[in-house]
């Protein structure tokens, strides 16, 4: 089994075979070794256990219009899970403020079953004057910690507390080439405080490979002026092992992707892509853009990591901050609320 | 149709759990979280902890020799103990690459004393204070959950005597009072003492004493197709009748764990011989994560509803649910902020008197030095007058001896005088 984990790591890195699961031998034959427990029986057991449950993961993306939010989500799933997906028509207009809209589906692949969670945010950043435009999502995100905790402490609890944290968020950066924008810092400064945040430059087709890799150094660098934390947060790192894998991702962030569910024929082989008149970019070539790179790092390697750095770490510092809040109010200091927001400040923007 | 649609994921929406279900077209990945879940696991390490309940003499220490394979240090313990006492070891066991935290603990001295009513009373309180123990983790603002190493009991084996006949009422009442605590599974000891026939009579005695007496022990789940069978079957076989020995004995080409008489060798892993390995595939091979599970999701669930219902807290509207945490947490906090002051206050007190203590120390110290200096300087005098009075005799000799040099000299002086006046006067009287 410790093959496969590295398995599943070294595809990251180019090698996007697919992993094969191998079925367990039964203990039938390991029971005639003399001296052998079966302690090892218990990842089987776990396994078990964690197909019939199933999972849940909850993605948010925010970004301006027109970036290709839901065209990336669609592509990242293969299916319409995008809100745009399941809306009708009518209302595919730029709402006046933001509005935060989530859609769940349940996608099922070799007997994994798995509750997705789509948050979209539409509204972000299309308004003229976009101030705190970051606070009505991070409201949204602390109540979903909220929620939780409330769950968390009643006497009577469910057996299995249905998770509706946010556990990843993908900001859209606008392929500029440049540097990163005022509202581009001034909202990933505030919410990398409560959530994974993973910054993609959207619509990268519009980018030569030399002004994409200055582009992402112009954007690192801006992270590191303004002391922005992205996942995989270096402060989260494990071990050694951890932090090697994780350089090597931190060294590639943000990645350029590009998202597309129509297929064409290329080579006799049918990609995703999208087709112009001087050539068809594959979305999951990773010489044309890095789209494979985010799935894998999303969905095939570090699910499981995002999850766990939302709920043990996240989490716990709302939790912290809530518990306390009741009982520290030092007179004359606004206080501030779990969702985030300073006390006396009136919200611009209402849900 | 799109309204339909619509309609669809509106109700998804606001069912949450019943979301509606979207084909897939391509690859997606995803199905590699049970494996991603599972190598955070193996790096994290397990724990499993395992409660053995019997009379001294059972072999229970020696099962658990048999069960992980390793020699668990111990001496057997004597039959003289005033009470019953639990004592927990915990041990680090590899296996490929699982590690595995297992804590064995045994009661000690159960079933010895002449008065036996009080004997559970302490395995219950041992229970408990390790269903307190996460609980205060988990009510805790700054809390570790997932680096805390997990002390709960998660399979209570209990041991049966090999009578033959009944259970005995010490079992009966000690079981009652566990089973809403912990997963019980039921085992006779040292059963290569009973015969087949009497074998198969006893287990159904024991079950339907069980049965009768409103003993609920644990029973191996069966909703899962994968081990459903393997289950269900296992649960006809309890209580599970075991031998263990870390003796091994050749039988055939092999060597074997086996205990050896002179009418014939009892195999432990032969499963015609005794349930030993029936015992081994349900508690570790199928089971131990269901256990883990059971025991979170039940037993824990039931002490902490009792416990904070028992601190006086109702989940009534979702108005007054920020109160009760609110108030418990006021508590917990006036609680800790009293114990503080008071242990302050301790630490003041003791610090004042030590203080005090050394301070005296010190004075008899000073005193001491105080009289060690007179007497040095008693003594000092002493000397000094000696010294002087010797010298005044020596001074007095001295003089005593001038004197007598000055008379000796003066009389010598005198002689000669009157000797050459002599002369003079023979020279005087020649001349005449």
């Amino acid at each position: 089994r410790s093959q496969k984990a590295v398995s599943i790591i070294t595809s990251f890195y180019g090698n996007m075979a697919d992993v094969g699961k191998t079925p367990v031998a039964r203990n039938e034959k390991a029971s005639s070794e003399f001296g052998y427990v079966g302690i090892d029986a218990i990842l089987e057991q776990m396994r078990r256990k964690a197909m019939k449950q199933g999972f849940e993961f909850n993605i948010m993306v925010v970004g301006q219009s027109g970036l290709g939010k839901s065209t990336l989500t669609n592509t990242l799933f293969k299916s319409k899970v995008s809100r745009r997906s399941v809306m009708t028509t009518e209302e595919e207009r730029i709402p006046k403020t933001i509005e935060i809209k989530s859609i769940s589906h349940v996608i099922e692949e070799k007997g994994v079953r798995m509750k997705l969670t789509v948050i979209d945010t539409p509204g972000f950043g299309d308004q003229i004057n976009n101030e705190n435009c970051w606070q009505p999502i991070m409201k949204f995100i602390n109540a979903q910690y909220e929620q939780y905790l409330q769950e968390e402490i009643n006497i009577d609890r469910k057996k299995r507390i249905s998770d509706s944290r946010v556990h990843c968020c993908i900001y859209f950066i606008p392929p500029t080439g440049h540097c990163l924008r005022p509202i581009d810092i001034e909202f990933m400064r505030h919410l990398s405080k409560v959530v994974n945040i993973v910054p993609v430059i959207s619509k990268a087709d519009t980018l030569t490979l030399e002004e994409r890799d200055f582009f992402k150094q112009k954007i690192r660098e801006d992270l590191r002026a303004n002391e922005i934390d992205i996942y995989p947060q270096k402060e989260f790192d494990e071990d050694a092992e951890d932090r090697m894998i994780n350089e090597k991702i931190r060294a590639m962030i943000p990645f350029a992707v590009v998202g597309s569910d129509q297929e064409y024929q290329v080579n006799g082989k049918r990609l995703l892509g999208r087709k112009t008149r001087w050539g068809t970019v594959e979305v999951e070539n990773t010489t044309h853009c890095e789209f494979a790179y985010l799935r894998d790092l999303l969905i095939r390697t570090h699910m499981q990591n995002i999850k766990d750095i939302t709920s043990s770490i996240y989490y716990e510092m709302y939790r912290v901050r809530r518990l306390n809040e009741n009982n520290t109010k030092p007179n004359g200091q606004p206080a501030i609320h779990a969702n985030g927001v300073p006390e006396h400040e009136v919200l611009s923007h209402e849900m | 149709m799109q309204e339909r649609a619509m309609a669809a994921t509106e109700i998804a929406r606001q069912a949450g759990e019943g979301a509606r279900g979207v084909p897939l077209s391509g690859h997606v990945g995803f199905d590699s979280m049970p494996d991603q879940l599972v190598n955070k696991s193996v790096n994290h390490g397990f724990c499993f902890n395992i409660l053995c309940v019997g009379e001294t003499g059972l072999g229970k220490s020696t099962l658990m020799d048999t069960l992980f394979n390793t020699k668990f240090e111990g001496e057997p313990t004597q039959h003289n103990q005033p009470g019953v006492q639990l004592k927990s070891k915990t041990y680090e066991l590899q296996e490929s690459n699982v590690r595995l935290k297992l804590t064995v603990v045994n009661t000690v001295g159960f079933g010895d004393q002449i008065n036996k009513e009080d004997s559970y009373k302490s395995i219950v309180e041992f229970i408990d204070a390790q269903f307190e123990a996460y609980l205060q983790e988990e009510l805790k603002i700054k809390r570790t959950l997932h680096s805390y190493h997990d002390t709960r009991i998660h399979a209570c084996l209990y041991f049966i005597a090999p009578t033959g006949h009944s259970l005995k009422s010490l079992d009966l009442v000690t079981m009652k009072k566990l089973d809403s605590k912990v997963n019980i599974i039921p085992i006779i000891a040292k059963s290569d003492a009973i015969s087949k026939s009497e074998l198969a009579k006893f287990k159904i005695k024991i079950t339907s004493e069980l049965v009768s007496n409103g003993v609920q022990i644990y029973q191996f789940p069966t909703d899962d197709e994968t081990v459903a069978e393997i289950n269900s079957t296992m649960n006809g076989h309890l209580p599970f009748a075991v031998v263990g020995s870390t003796e091994e004995v050749k039988i055939g080409n092999k060597m074997v764990r086996a205990r050896q008489y002179p009418w014939g060798t009892v195999q432990v892993e032969n499963e015609n011989h005794c349930d030993f390995v029936k015992l081994r595939e349900m508690l570790i091979r199928v089971n131990m994560e269901d256990l883990r599970e059971q025991t979170h999701t039940r037993h824990y669930e039931l002490y902490r509803r009792c416990k904070l219902e028992e601190m006086g807290f109702k989940d009534t509207d979702p108005d007054s649910k920020p109160f009760s945490l609110q108030e418990t947490y006021e508590a917990k906090r006036n609680e800790f902020m009293g114990e503080l002051q008071k242990k302050e206050e301790e630490m003041r007190q003791m610090f004042v008197q030590r203080v005090k203590e050394k301070e005296a120390e010190l004075k008899e110290a000073e005193k001491e030095l105080h009289e060690k200096f007179d007497r040095l300087k008693k003594l000092h005098q002493d000397e000094k007058k000696k010294l002087e009075d010797k010298k005044k005799a020596l001074d007095d000799e001295l003089n005593g001896f001038k004197q007598k040099k000055t008379a000796a000299e003066l009389l010598q002086a005198q002689t000669l005088q009157a000797g050459s006046s002599a002369t003079l006067k023979k020279d005087k009287e020649r001349k005449n």
